[in-house]
């Protein structure tokens, strides 16, 4: 038996018969990350030796009745934006090289609440900018389908390690796509839940209004179990909700009897991948073939919505990257006199080109003379696009659509023209924009072997209906059984 | 709308970054690239539409007056480049 | 064209420091004066990943200061972001407010001479403060203390209705009076809690349109601004006289030379790049929470004036100026309660204790004595313990050294003598001495008692019970 192919739920049911212990499924993940690590090239700072430290304590408290829990002793990897206190944070950026957070994010202390282990932290594009981790400061993250390829991003390096179990399930934090395209792109599963579900105290921030934390997990079930453990109101994020928690797994019915889905017709046009389209076709007629009613609509805001997107996240990141001025942490040039050298050098070294031209484009829309046009502007499309959205979610239950228009892409293919690079956001953006849930899950291969991802949108805080729309066909279709990452391509 | 080398290099010094020369052409390239896309905003039908402030209907969330202590104080400083007597150390400003 | 033939416009920017106990956007403690960032945590200190929370008693007490100067209070608010770089800004955006402020359309009275003249208040909104940069007199390097950064202010912006210094100090000194009575702020100008920006421009009298403006930042003295706006108002006549103009620009005024500096390196294309912060959400204000906070709106320096009027009979002026300071106020209430005599505490508080405030230039809430001490020294007179010209040094005293009254006299020896054989020995002594003055009196010159009188009071330094001498002198002289 491989432990490290199995899911988390699986591992629980081992863990509860002692067929296998804390230790065992820790060691398993770390001969795993031995093993593909230089391959896959998934974590910016691994901790295997810590993990396996924390392993035998828990294990002898667990045996000793200390503690106790369903997650206790299950390994997790956590992607490098999200905070956790005295372990480096890097955000793969060379801003943030040597930083070390003093406090742990709100999902950090849910996490180490539940006992689980820190297998490390993962690769992503810096400051989670980008959609292929291949602007991490640090190394570009393998899709481990193809090695040859890129993982996706920004959440690529949670992605990657997942599908190459290395670990279990892992965090990701998605802005306007980074959970769900890097998914996609590596055949595992991936929520954004709905805005406000997860506190983002302590996610460091790429643009406040869009950025949401979430799984990124083997399958399904997998899914709303660390969905479980994430969620709740936190005082210290003001975006959270205060509702009543949910558990849920128990939406995971395997039905989707009567279920109405809306395919918008905008997101198979130009620009969808033939193979790509064919396969998320098929998956319409699975779920045509398990009751649900599909229906083809207009959902006529992508190409607003794309636009508004780059507007307001790029407005709000060059806020919210203010901070990294020298300092009080982070990069300090070692050329300076004066004060305005500090600010300028150690920003311009620090922060790699895309980051710097998206708080170029974020400084100028919300510059005097140009706000009203591009940020005000954008701000109101934004309630066009809820409202459509609105609208949609009167007649359907859940929106098909792909997650990306096409598979992962070869390194080094794409990331020379930024405009074409956000152009393959279209499906994922608008998500955030209204800040819904959004999941994707695995649905097919290409002739290449690559995953491709289909992307299930739900209401706001109707993660429980896409979550058992996308069990019910995982269940069908039971895509983990038929394919496995070959690790082709071998080392570049 | 055009964007000139010169508002180009204004909006590099509101956001405190040198761009280098040879950077400059490509900035500018792919500023105006974005933003001739993001122009189609402008066509979207958003009379008397209000503008969107966050992304979900949270409102009056407060937090009391009261004094807690955070107790990694030490964490705080540990990143600094360069300190003295507990205070970040910058080059001299002249107010 | 001279300097009468031009009118003076100033507006000022008020900032406050709201005395919650706690931070605006985060728990740490506002406290003045601890160790250097100690009062911080990852919100304060802009850490990556920190989020703000407002603090549910600054929305309160701003909304206080709206309704006691008169504003509409915003039923529907929210934060804004405003960008720039400086080391003293952690997050290099400070949360503020720029469109929808918490408070609109107020004003407030100011009175000259008994001419009253109303000040606009354009709108009140929150803020936060900047940190500390302390200034190595000998090191090589500025050093950053964060703990002032996100202490809450609000922010008071004025109408340019002000026409001239006196009117600036009257209106600063009204809006301190008024934040002090409502309890929002302690106003301590010394530690800079209440500051202000000073926006000067002038213009031809009859003129519609207003001049260029001037503004200089972060003024917190009376006096300081006085000097400013006079010396400003008088080189921006100077510059158009002679045929220049103003520049828009922020100036730095310097109390030593008594001159303006301009700024301009450090304002060069600013571009706040204003945005509603997304990290915090809307305040939406109820009818009845705005209300509720109406209803139990401290009492305002106008209807304290009122009660004073009836209730202790003081005179417009002096109720007027007892209750111009909030702190001056309640010593009197405090001394009063224990001394029972309005009209000596009044008298002491507006004659002498106001004297030396003004040689001292101390404000008020610097008085370093108690209502206690105060109101014994007052007793003390009474009671003829001591004289009222003991009483002056004793009050000297009290702002050099405050203690009990009673131990001052004690130690300084003033305690007056009202026993009647000393005095009669002292009597029997100046008559003796003085046989001329005798004469002089039994001739009619009721002049001559007083200068026995005198006499005697130099004979014991002032100690003696001066209605005791007077009558036994009588008695004798009329014997």
């Amino acid at each position: 038996m491989d432990i490290t192919k199995l899911t988390v739920h699986e591992l629980q049911e081992k863990l509860s018969k002692k067929e296998i212990s804390i230790t065992n499924i820790t060691k398993a993940y770390v001969e795993n990350i031995e093993k593909h690590e230089k391959d896959v090239q998934a974590f910016i700072t691994p901790l295997s030796k810590e993990a396996l430290e924390k392993a035998k304590e828990l294990e002898a408290k667990v045996e000793s009745g200390e503690i106790s829990g369903s997650l206790a002793g299950i390994p997790i990897g956590i992607k490098d934006n999200i905070c956790t206190k005295g372990i480096r944070t890097t955000c793969a950026s060379k801003m943030l090289e040597n930083f070390i957070s003093p406090y742990d994010a709100t999902v950090m202390e849910k996490v180490n609440s539940e006992n689980m282990i820190n297998l490390g932290k993962l690769n992503m594009d810096e400051f989670a900018m980008g959609a292929s981790t291949e602007y991490s400061y640090f190394q570009k993250t393998r899709n481990p389908w193809n090695l040859k390829s890129v993982p996706g991003g920004s959440s690529g390096g949670s992605a990657a390690a997942v599908a190459a179990n290395m670990v279990p399930w892992a965090l990701g934090s998605d802005t306007g796509g980074s959970i769900r395209q890097p998914a996609s792109f590596c055949g595992v599963v991936g929520l954004k839940p709905t805005y406000g579900l997860v506190s983002r105290y302590g996610l460091v921030a790429f643009a406040s209004s869009l950025d949401q934390i979430g799984p990124i997990t083997k399958d399904v079930k997998d899914s709303a179990i660390l969905l479980n453990v994430i969620t709740g109101h936190d005082e210290k994020d003001t975006t959270s909700i205060n509702t009543e928690k949910i558990d849920y797994t128990k939406a995971l019915k395997n039905d989707v009897k009567g279920l109405k889905i809306g395919i918008p017709k905008e997101y198979f046009g130009e620009g969808i991948k033939p193979e790509v389209k064919q396969s998320l076709e098929k998956a319409i007629e699975t779920y045509k073939k398990l009751g649900a009613t599909v229906e083809e609509f207009s959902l006529d805001i992508a190409d607003y919505a794309l636009a508004t997107y780059y507007i307001i996240a790029c407005a709000e990141a060059s806020s919210n990257l203010g901070r990294f001025d020298g300092i009080r942490y982070g990069y300090r040039t070692e050329n300076y006199t004066n004060l305005k050298d500090i600010y300028r050098n150690s920003r311009s070294e620090g922060f790699g080109a895309e980051v710097k031209r998206r708080i170029i484009l974020g400084t100028y829309v919300l510059s005097s003379g140009y706000y009203d046009a591009y940020y005000k502007k954008a701000q109101q499309v934004r309630t066009l696009v809820k409202k459509e959205f609105d609208k949609a979610f009167e007649k359907y239950d859940v929106l098909l659509t792909p997650t990306s228009p096409t598979v992962a892409f070869e390194l080094g293919t794409r990331s020379n023209n930024p405009l074409e690079m956000y152009l393959a956001d279209i499906c994922t953006v608008s998500v955030n924009i209204a800040g819904l849930p959004g999941i994707s899950i695995p649905c097919g291969v290409d002739s290449n072997g690559m995953p491709i991802g289909m992307q299930l949108i739900g209401n706001k805080f109707k993660e429980e209906t896409i979550l058992n729309a996308a069990y019910t066909y995982e269940q069908e279709t039971k895509f983990r059984e038929n394919y496995e990452p070959t690790f082709k391509g071998g080392a570049c | 709308m055009k964007v000139s080398r010169e508002e180009l290099l204004h909006i590099a010094k509101l956001a405190n970054l040198n761009l280098k020369e040879e950077e400059i052409d490509t900035y500018l390239l792919h500023l105006q690239d974005i933003l001739n896309f993001a122009n189609i905003v402008g066509n979207a039908k958003v009379e008397g539409l209000q503008e969107t402030i966050g992304a979900n209907d949270n409102y009056n969330v407060f937090r009391k007056d009261e004094v807690k202590i955070f107790e990694n104080n030490e964490g705080l400083l540990q990143n600094a480049p360069e300190k003295e007597r507990n205070m970040f150390k910058i080059p001299k400003v002249i107010q | 064209m001279s300097k009468e033939d031009y009118e003076i416009v100033i507006g000022l920017e008020v900032h406050a420091e709201l005395s919650t106990k706690t931070k605006i956007f985060c728990s740490c403690p506002t406290e003045f004066g601890a160790e250097p960032n100690t009062h911080t945590c990852p919100v304060c200190m802009a850490m990556p990943g920190a989020l703000p929370v407002l603090n549910e008693k600054v929305v309160e007490y701003a909304v206080k200061a709206g309704l006691a100067t008169n504003c509409t209070i915003s039923r529907e608010s929210k934060n804004d972001r405003k960008n720039y770089f400086y080391p003293d800004l952690p997050k290099s955006y400070q949360i503020s407010q720029f469109d929808k402020p918490l408070c609109t359309n107020g004003k407030i009275d100011i009175e000259e001479d008994g001419n009253v003249k109303t000040i606009g208040i354009t709108r009140i909104h929150i803020e936060e403060d900047a940190g500390k940069l302390n200034h190595n007199e000998f090191g090589s390097g500025s050093l950053v203390d964060l703990n002032r950064a996100g202490v809450p202010l609000i922010e008071i912006v004025s109408e340019p209705d002000m026409r001239s210094s006196k009117d600036a100090e009257n209106y600063l000194r009204k809006i301190k009076s008024i934040l002090e009575y409502i309890e929002v702020s302690d106003c301590k100008m010394q530690e800079g809690s209440l500051r202000a920006d000073v926006n000067v421009s002038v213009r031809k009298k009859g003129a519609k349109e207003f001049g260029t403006r001037t503004e200089m930042k972060n003024m917190n003295s009376f006096r300081s601004i006085v000097r400013a706006i006079d010396y400003e108002a008088e080189r921006q006549i100077e510059v158009l006289e002679e045929g220049g103009k103003i520049d828009q620009e922020t100036l730095r005024w310097d109390d030593v030379s008594g001159r303006t500096f301009s700024m301009r390196d450090k304002e060069d294309a600013q571009d706040y790049r204003y945005f509603p912060e997304p990290d915090l959400v809307a305040i939406r204000l109820s009818e009845e929470y705005i209300e509720n906070i109406r209803k139990n709106l401290p009492e305002l320096p106008e209807s304290r004036k009122k009660r004073y009027l009836e209730e202790y009979n003081l005179t417009e002026k002096e109720a007027k100026m007892l209750t111009a300071s909030k702190y001056m106020s309640n010593l009197f209430e405090q001394a009063l309660k224990i001394c029972g005599n309005a009209k000596a505490v009044a008298n002491w508080l507006l004659s002498d204790i106001s004297r030396i405030l003004n040689e001292k230039e101390l404000e008020p809430d610097q008085i370093p004595f108690t209502a206690e001490e105060l109101a014994k020294m007052i007793m003390l007179i009474e009671k003829g313990t001591i004289s009222s010209a003991i009483g002056k040094k004793v009050l000297e005293e009290l702002f050099e050294n405050p203690k009990d009254p009673e131990k001052i006299i004690e130690e300084k020896g003033w305690i007056q003598i009202s026993d009647e054989g000393a005095i009669k020995e002292v009597v029997m002594k100046i008559l003796q001495n003085n046989p001329q003055s005798i004469a002089d009196f039994k001739a009619g010159k009721d002049r001559a008692l007083g200068f026995l009188v005198g006499q005697a009071m130099k004979e014991t330094k002032g100690k003696a019970n001066p209605k005791m001498l007077n009558e036994m002198f009588l008695a004798e002289l009329n014997k």
